[in-house]
């Protein structure tokens, strides 16, 4: 019988060493040279069986760094709980050594040096070879692979093919069941080709046809593993025809359902499942609330807000899981089940370090073939930084600073706005900036950087509607993702206050001077939602600025002022 | 069905890249508001009690399309000839008209239940008034938020 002390235990980051006491922070290990595959595999294996869980891939094939935020506020009940915490606070909560490898994976600060001695995360190739050992050690026919979405989108390659690079890595890690959300920026038609030819299932109960209302993807699809029956309810995200384009998908409604949540939770037990799981995309905050209104799911495996939480989550009986993103970290959750119900579990959240894996032939093989044909555009030098450029944060990232700055010059803008995505990779100093990097940050559907007039009055108003999206205090109101990043302009931003209150001194940078709530600005933006958006793709401009200002030197982003976290 | 729902004379902007900012860009017209709304319920009911409960108002919390925004209306009732629901009115205290929709039943309906699509101009509160055939009042609200769109995550 699996004691669900001992487990709760075994999921505390300072216990990332299960059995290997003695060696010390994993961190030190790791720069010593001595993290092996097996410490990153140490597990212990409990229950009746195992999930995998991944998300938020981004479409990101090779190993990459990716630094977490060192500002993601929480607002409501959400202040201050995870995720909701960043460095020291975040070490603090999960006891984490500062400096130790599980601090390079989780929290931001210090990232460069790290970066150094803990290289670079992820690869497809590495989560291979953690996803075979665990089915070679579990037996195949008690773990259950699940991919939460996001897996689509962000890179060349997947642009290119139209996200079949991924649906083939999908298919070769035995992904058994996903969700979506960016999936849809490739067209309904495209998606549902895919879907219907896709060795697993594309589960979705939240998206209908928007006539009658009939169900557009399975709802829910049950699993046996080690004899349990695991029911697995898609949930996608419930406001993709608002932050995406609509008009790719104009005869789909989403929305969160949550009655439609609950009806799928009762059917499944009346069916006999001793196992429910809701594969969500709805974001952590999202998911949290749903948790507490929900009842009977036993796990919600959750995505879109890329967050990596190193324990499991629990709301009344529901265990969270949120797994990070873009291939840094494998989640495996091992489930005890009795008399129909869960008695049980033991979590790990693994970081996946791609110097201490050993890369899977099969995998490796696989994502060459799909490279190669673009490996010239790929390997295309377009400049270099002596910047750490990344994009996680609420307010700004220094990778949008770049391409805010190239929107500026190259498009003749007064103001320049870069959407609040929370995906793309990070280079650290004296990288190169390759083709590669820059399709990471930008590579989508609807990349065309538009150039227009607003007023003053309408940029407030804009970035008024998005702070509401990211800051509104009920959750069910919130759309995920960072602030829009914004150039040539300054703001104060109180987070705590409603709708419309929340942005004041908009600045003009150059001038110094307040913006004129009626006079017309030249804007350049990308990734309009809007159908008929003209303009260069986005990764032209940049490449563009690049190749103009050959060496990337920033200067820290003192312009957005934030109160009231 | 009967609406009362005013076209708004706004039209949409739809070319290019500001139809991302459509809804927040709006010129501003003359927008109903809470008391607007009151008005409306006083002129049907006067200053009858009206009590919380017995409305299951579904409203999406986001509107995917400000345009075409989904509304489910179900009221608790036996709906006998001794005890039904006679009337459902739907008002929406941000638009340029409050009313929105309202519907008349008899027992024979077997249920008071009603869906259709609302056209909202902006994030505003969607307030639902039932009348039950002994006279008494309910009332639920929702808020729907009409938001200009762009992504994260």
């Amino acid at each position: 019988m699996i004691d669900r002390r001992q487990f709760l235990q075994a999921t505390a980051a300072a216990s990332l060493l299960v059995g290997a006491a003695g060696l010390g922070p994993l961190g030190r290990v790791a720069a010593q040279q001595r993290l092996t595959q097996a410490d990153l595999l140490r597990f212990g294996a409990a229950g009746t069986f195992t999930l995998l869980y991944m998300t938020d891939l981004h479409a990101q094939l090779p190993p990459l760094y990716f630094r977490e935020p060192s500002i993601n506020l929480g607002v409501g009940e959400a202040r201050g709980r995870p995720p909701h915490l960043t460095d020291e606070a975040f070490r603090t909560r999960f006891k984490v050594a500062a400096g130790s490898a599980d601090a390079y994976a989780l929290t931001s600060d210090d990232f460069i040096a790290l970066a150094k001695s803990y290289g670079r995360m992820g690869g497809v190739d590495r989560l291979a070879t953690l996803i075979k050992a665990i089915r070679a050690e579990r037996g195949a026919d008690k773990v259950l692979l699940l991919d939460g979405g996001d897996t689509w989108q962000g890179s060349w390659t997947s642009l290119k093919t139209n996200a079949q690079d991924m649906v083939d890595v999908q298919a070769a890690l035995g992904v058994e069941a996903m969700t979506g959300h960016w999936e849809f920026t490739y067209g309904a038609d495209r998606v549902k080709e895919i879907v219907d030819k896709a060795p697993f299932a594309f589960l979705a109960q939240n998206v209908r046809e928007n006539e009658f209302g009939d169900a557009v993807f399975e709802p829910r699809k049950t699993f046996e593993k080690g004899g349990a029956k695991i029911a697995v309810i898609g949930q996608a995200f419930p406001r993709t025809p608002i932050s995406n384009p609509a008009w790719m998908i104009p005869k789909w409604e989403f929305g969160l359902r949550e009655d439609d949540v609950q009806k799928q939770v009762d059917e499944a037990r009346a069916e006999g499942a001793d196992v429910v799981v809701l594969l969500s995309h709805n974001g952590y905050d999202v998911d949290y609330k749903m948790a507490g209104r929900v009842k009977g799911l036993d796990v919600i495996l959750a995505a879109h807000t890329h967050d990596a939480i190193p324990e499991a989550q629990q709301v009344g009986s529901t265990l969270i899981i949120a797994a990070g993103s873009h291939g840094k970290f494998l989640a495996r959750l091992d489930l005890d089940v009795k008399d129909k119900k869960v008695s049980g579990y033991r979590f790990r959240l693994i970081p996946v370090f791609s110097d201490a894996i050993a890369p899977d032939a099969e995998m490796a093989a696989l994502v060459g073939k799909i490279r190669a044909p673009f490996e010239k555009d790929l390997a295309r030098e377009l400049g270099r930084t002596e910047t750490l450029l990344y994009r996680r944060g609420n307010f700004n990232g220094t990778f949008d600073d770049l391409i805010c700055q190239a929107m500026l010059k190259q498009r003749d803008a007064e103001i320049s706005l870069s959407p609040g995505f929370r995906w793309g990779g990070t280079l650290t100093p004296g990288d190169a900036i390759t083709f590669d990097a820059l399709a990471n940050a930008t590579a989508m559907t609807y990349p065309a950087c538009y150039r227009m007039e607003m007023t003053g009055a309408q940029m407030k108003a804009v970035l008024e509607d998005v702070a509401d999206n990211i800051f509104h205090p009920d959750p069910y109101f919130q759309g995920g993702g960072d602030m829009v990043r914004v150039g040539g302009v300054g703001y104060s931003i109180d987070v705590s206050k409603p709708v419309n209150q929340r942005i004041s001194g908009l600045t003009e940078l150059k001038t110094g001077k307040p913006l004129d709530a009626d006079r017309k600005y030249v804007v350049a933006g990308w990734a309009s939602v809007n159908k008929g958006t003209e303009g260069p793709p986005i990764w032209d401009v940049v490449e563009k600025h690049l190749a103009d200002v050959k060496t990337v030197r920033l200067e820290p982003n003192t312009s957005v002022k934030v109160t009231g976290a | 069905m009967s609406s009362t729902f005013t076209p708004s004379r706004r039209t949409v902007l739809s070319a290019g890249a500001i139809a991302a900012f459509a809804a927040a860009l709006a010129p501003r017209l003359a927008f109903a508001d809470e008391k607007m709304v009151a008005d409306e319920i006083k002129k049907l009911y006067g200053d009858k009690k009206i009590d919380a409960g017995k409305i299951k108002l579904d409203v999406p919390q986001i509107a995917e399309n400000g345009l075409v925004v989904p509304i489910t209306v179900d009221v608790e009732s036996p709906m006998t000839d001794a005890d039904f629901v006679k009337a459902v009115h739907v008002f929406a205290d941000g638009n340029p008209q409050p009313g929105v929709v309202s519907y008349t039943f008899t027992p024979d309906c077997g249920k008071a239940s009603a869906s259709t699509r609302m056209r909202l101009a902006q994030t505003q509160n969607v307030v639902c008034i039932a009348e039950m055939s002994n006279g008494a009042l309910y009332t639920a609200k929702a808020e729907v938020k009409v938001t200009i769109g762009g992504c994260g995550g």
